[in-house]
């Protein structure tokens, strides 16, 4: 029996696995091409890409807590001008979806990286990262308010022409009205849950383990939270979901995927095993398999 | 080209606390090529506080292909590594990072160590001396327990000589202070704390004697990917992983 793994995320943006890498766990994808054929992922998303180059945070900042991480890395970054000079010309011929995440401090900061990236007609989509806990203007504030949220995904919408996705923040009391207000401005798809907001201290040096105090969590730790929420928004919203928080193998993703996400992104597991996505990838296959599903999309929002 | 490959421990033995483990490639795979002062990342099995692999710097290579790691049990990690018995298999992420810089015919190379940091210095000195160098190793360490068996990983006919803070081997005080340090240099190579490591960069910047240092920040996916364990630099934020470990003193802004 042939297995259908296709995904279509709408608005020109199909993938021929649900498999997506998440942005800041894969650099841009050459870091992993010795281990994996990164033309058999769904698409991997990009470094988080800002307007201006980003030196990001102090070190130290990263540590490790159980079945997690905790990172501030802070957006480091050379600049769209780089990745459109530099980057993009070495992996726009993948045959993969090449999905680029957009940060930045203002709203005209989203919007002119949008044009900035627009004329690359390989890149079918971007990923409008309004979550990100370890910057101090804009990131996240722009995704813990609905009105935050629909003021950076309307204005990037005027500025991108092809598939906007929007990464939400889970540090929030309702992610669902987030969710509705990102769709409502006009996004085509929204990915969650970018990380939590954590902190963790070294009690023999009485201080805290990153330089910024906290930082983002991700890892294992942190999926049944992220199962939920998207089983929350699944429920709410009707453009696709795109869930991600602590996959590991292909059971974890097929969690998110009978949560309601038509497709799925590997993060930290990345570090762990660099051949994560394949594995999870090749683990769907089988479980179709194992389970007579002609085509794994039947199994999204089952639950 | 880096890989994913798993060893099997073929015999294991202890140095100043540490273990010493010798690996073979499972299933006959050959070891990849690794250059002194690169890394590996090792997979922590069935631990929920050690996530993440570890990385260790690469003791030795044998000449039959087999990788000597050297580890100090530090953290739950590194205990557990420590504690496999022979015979295990452990899954490791190689090679990782930019080594040493290679030698030149007639350098003349004083390599620093203190402590576990002396580890990756064993290959270096094989490599450098292999390549017409002429090698002085010196060892910093606590005490003569700390050192015991440190010494004796080096190749025959590269000098070695130590300091321990209470005297109970080679010389009193610290490593800098060692008489090595009043020779003449081409280039000095530390790998160890970084109190000891800014102190003879320092020296090295002084007296203007090359300086590379090999760096230890916390460090996640090993590859250049998450950039979490970046270094200030002249050129910026730089990756300890991939554009390190090891760094001329001169890229880096310390005093």
């Amino acid at each position: 029996m042939g297995i259908n793994l296709e995904v279509d995320l709408g608005a020109g943006l199909k993938l021929k696995n649900p498999v997506l890498t998440a942005s800041g766990t894969f650099g841009y994808g050459t870091e992993y091409a010795d281990f994996i054929d990164l033309n058999r992922l769904g698409g991997f998303i990009v470094k988080g890409t800002t307007l201006n180059p980003r030196e990001g945070n102090d070190s130290p900042r990263m540590a490790q807590t159980p079945m997690g991480m905790i990172n501030a890395v802070g957006l480091q970054n050379k600049g769209v001008d780089h990745f459109i000079e530099h980057i993009y010309p070495t992996i726009k011929n993948l045959d993969t979806n090449v999905i680029v995440n957009v940060s930045g401090a203002s709203v005209a900061d989203y919007v002119a990286v949008a044009e900035k990236l627009a004329p690359l007609s390989d890149i079918p989509a971007i990923e409008v990262n309004i979550s990100c806990p370890n910057v101090k203007a804009g990131g996240m504030a722009f995704g813990t308010t609905c009105a935050g949220a629909a003021d950076v995904t309307a204005a990037v919408r005027r500025a991108w022409p092809r598939h906007l996705m929007v990464k939400l923040s889970p540090n929030v009391t309702d992610i669902t009205e987030i969710a509705l207000a990102a769709e409502s401005a006009g996004a085509d798809s929204v990915s969650l849950i970018n990380t939590l907001l954590a902190m963790a201290i070294d009690v023999e040096r009485q201080r805290p383990y990153l330089s910024t105090i906290t930082g983002g969590l991700s890892g294992p730790a942190v999926k049944p939270i992220a199962v939920r929420m998207v089983w929350q928004v699944a429920k709410k919203v009707r453009i696709p979901v795109v869930g991600l928080g602590g996959i590991s193998t292909a059971a974890d993703a097929l969690e998110f995927i009978m949560a309601g996400a038509a497709a799925v992104q590997i993060g930290t597991a990345n570090f762990i095993d660099p051949t994560t996505t394949i594995k999870v990838i090749d683990g769907l296959t089988d479980y179709c398999h194992r389970h007579s599903v002609p085509a794994l999309s039947s199994l999204r929002g089952i639950i | 080209m880096k890989h994913l490959l798993d060893f099997i421990i073929k015999s294991k033995s202890t140095a100043g606390g540490s273990a010493i483990l010798t690996l073979a490639p499972a299933n006959g795979a050959a070891l990849p090529e690794i250059l002194p002062g690169q890394f590996v990342e090792i997979k922590v099995e069935d631990s929920p506080a050690t996530m993440l692999r570890r990385p260790i710097s690469v003791c030795d290579v044998t000449p039959d292909g087999r990788l000597v790691l050297l580890i100090k049990p530090v953290g739950d990690g590194t205990r557990r590594l420590c504690a496999l018995p022979e015979g295990a298999r452990i899954n490791i992420l190689l090679p990782l990072g930019r080594g040493f810089s290679p030698a030149a015919a007639g350098e003349r190379v004083l390599l620093v160590g203190g402590g576990v940091g002396a580890a990756p210095l064993v290959y270096l000195s094989s490599k450098l001396a292999e390549a017409g160098a002429k090698v002085t190793v010196a060892i910093g360490g606590r005490s003569a327990a700390d050192l015991a068996g440190v010494l004796e990983l080096y190749p025959e006919g590269v000098e070695t000589v130590c300091s321990t803070d209470d005297g109970s081997r080679g010389t009193p005080g610290l490593i800098t202070a060692n008489e090595a340090f009043t020779r003449a240099w081409d280039r000095i190579c530390v790998c160890g704390p970084t109190p000891m490591m800014r102190a003879v960069a320092r020296i090295a910047r002084q007296r203007n004697i090359t300086c590379e240092v090999s760096l230890e920040n916390e460090m996640a996916c090993g590859l250049g990917a998450c950039l979490c364990c970046v270094e200030k630099t002249v050129e910026g934020n730089l990756c300890v992983c991939k554009d390190g470990p090891v760094f001329n003193i001169n890229q880096l802004l310390w005093e």
